[in-house]
């Protein structure tokens, strides 16, 4: 194959493969989830809390 | 242990703790022999007429120490701690843990040992002969494991962003790493690269940028999405924009890798092809850069009393900075100016101080209290004059390259109307040296803030547990 051609297939399929993601990230189907996810660094302080309070005492 | 942790999970936090401590006696090392081989640039006799101290042999050691042993313990630590706290479980397994910090130790000591000895393969940031190279391939594919492993027995449903990044760094640099590696042995100290010419070449920067991509780069993200949406006390300003930052910069980095080839032997297509992709690089970095910045909307005020927060917020400006120049200096007709010269070293160094090393020290800070039991550092203060040591010389140091840079690219291209060379190269060197010298004051101001850092940690650990106080203002979240 042509290497213009070669070229040609790439750029779209890494174009759809972006459009792909951004619809993914941004369909609000997925946005509990990912509200869910962004709150990950907070959700374990509560052990985090008892773990330092085990090492205090 | 596991009636134990159905309920709540005990983290393995001495591997951390381990990894953490090292980052900072690498960090002095590795940034002390920065400034020791930039001094040796205006001062020549500093290399006694020692092989050893020739700074040929000290500046891959420079690269290592900074790159490897400072930033890679960094990243060892706090991918071991980011992922246990966000899968909410301990580390897959203690065993491999213990296995990558001692190997990776070993790993750093056998640079230290070989690289004054002279006994390099010559390819950039993959200097380490093949033996090496060998214990370096296992100690990442036990890393990859205990990452992975960890990640697949997660309590949490989500694998969280940070973990992306962490594991898309842990995976890409196993494949950089042997498939650069490649060599034929000819004695225990000596061996030949598999692969020849301009195709050698294309290998050594396929790693050679990806070790900036996925090491420098998508790592340090990784840090960023756990520890400024924590030290800040709010999640990152849009997960959705995390996604799709990190599927656009792993898939553009790794095409990026010719822009280092530029007017060589490479083919141009191939050239152009790396500068096209560098370029568009800069659209995923700047997302992340924005939405690392933006975390701290409505919380702008703890800027002002929170210095490990300054910390993270300034290496994302220098991450900002230097994946704008970055692509620039990608462009072919920039790239005619700006190669071989100290431009390049400006550039390297705002990325690797600016971003790599603040990014670092702001979640070593973050970390240390936490994993040694303590509320607060020992000394706020001291954080705050380390932030304006590193600030101060970064700028310094890479206002100096930028200046040496550009008068040496316009003395190289410079032609008399013959058509002959207007400037030989020992004028462009003289016309460098006062530059070098504001470089090695930059690099010392570097330096002594780590040491201040080192003072400060050597006061936390050393407290007994708990007796630290967290001022309001500045206790990590």
């Amino acid at each position: 194959m042509d290497q213009g051609i070669v070229g040609t297939i790439f750029t779209l399929v890494v174009f759809i493969c972006f459009f792909a993601v951004v619809w993914w990230a941004f369909s609000s189907r997925n946005k509990k989830k990912f509200d869910d996810a962004a709150n990950l660094p907070f959700a374990d302080e509560d052990h985090q809390e008892s773990d330092k309070k085990k090492r205090e005492s | 242990m596991s009636e134990i942790s159905q309920e709540k999970p005990v983290y393995n936090y001495k591997v951390v703790r381990q990894f953490t401590i090292m980052t900072i006696v690498w960090g002095i090392v590795g940034m002390s022999l920065g400034a020791f081989i930039a001094a040796q640039l205006f001062a020549p006799v500093l290399n006694f007429d020692l092989p050893w101290l020739t700074f040929s042999r000290l500046r891959p050691l420079h690269t290592n120490s900074v790159i490897f042993a400072f930033g890679g313990c960094a990243l060892f630590a706090t991918s071991y701690y980011v992922v246990q706290r966000t899968s909410q479980v301990r580390l897959f397994s203690d065993k491999l843990a213990a296995f990558t910090f001692w190997g990776w130790q070993a790993v750093i000591v056998s640079a230290i040992i070989t690289l004054p000895l002279g006994l390099t393969t010559s390819k950039e940031y993959a200097e380490l002969e093949w033996p090496i190279d060998i214990l370096i391939a296992l100690v990442w594919l036990a890393y990859c494991i205990n990452f992975f492993g960890t990640m697949i027995i997660r309590r949490v449903s989500h694998i969280y962003v940070a973990n992306w990044f962490f594991g898309a760094f842990i995976l890409t640099v196993l494949i950089l790493h042997i498939g650069n590696s490649m060599a034929i042995p000819v004695s225990f100290g000596k061996s030949y690269s598999l692969y020849a010419g301009a195709v050698d070449a294309m290998m050594q920067w396929w790693y050679g940028h990806n070790a900036v991509g996925f090491f420098l780069t998508a790592g340090f993200l990784g840090m960023m999405y756990y520890f400024v949406p924590k030290q800040a006390g709010r999640p990152v300003y849009s997960y959705r924009l995390s996604i799709v930052h990190f599927w656009a910069l792993i898939s553009l980095y790794i095409w990026a890798g010719p822009h280092h080839l530029h007017y060589t032997a490479l083919p141009d297509w191939t050239q152009s092809l790396g500068m096209v992709m560098s370029i568009i690089l800069f659209v995923p970095s700047w997302g992340g850069m924005i939405n690392g910045i933006m975390t701290l909307s409505g919380a702008w005020h703890k800027l002002r009393t929170d210095p490990v927060l300054r910390f993270l917020v300034v290496s994302l400006t220098f991450y900002g900075m230097s994946t704008f120049e970055g692509p620039m200096m990608a462009i072919k007709t920039v790239n005619a100016l700006s190669h071989y010269t100290d431009w390049t070293i400006g550039h390297v160094h705002s990325g690797a101080l600016g971003w790599v090393a603040m990014i670092s020290i702001g979640s070593v800070y973050h970390l240390i209290p936490i994993l040694f039991g303590q509320r607060a550092m020992y000394s706020v203060r001291l954080i705050n004059v380390h932030f304006w040591l590193a600030t101060i010389g970064v700028v310094l140091y890479i206002v100096a390259m930028w200046f040496s840079g550009v008068l040496q690219g316009l003395m190289w291209r410079a032609v008399n109307a013959d058509g002959t060379l207007t400037y030989s190269f020992v004028e462009s060197l003289e016309a460098s040296k006062p530059f070098y010298v504001v470089r090695f004051i930059g690099g010392c101001f570097v330096v002594v803030g780590m040491l201040v850092m080192a003072y400060n940690t050597w006061k936390t650990v050393r407290a007994p547990k708990g007796s630290i106080a967290a001022d309001a203002a500045t206790q990590p979240a």
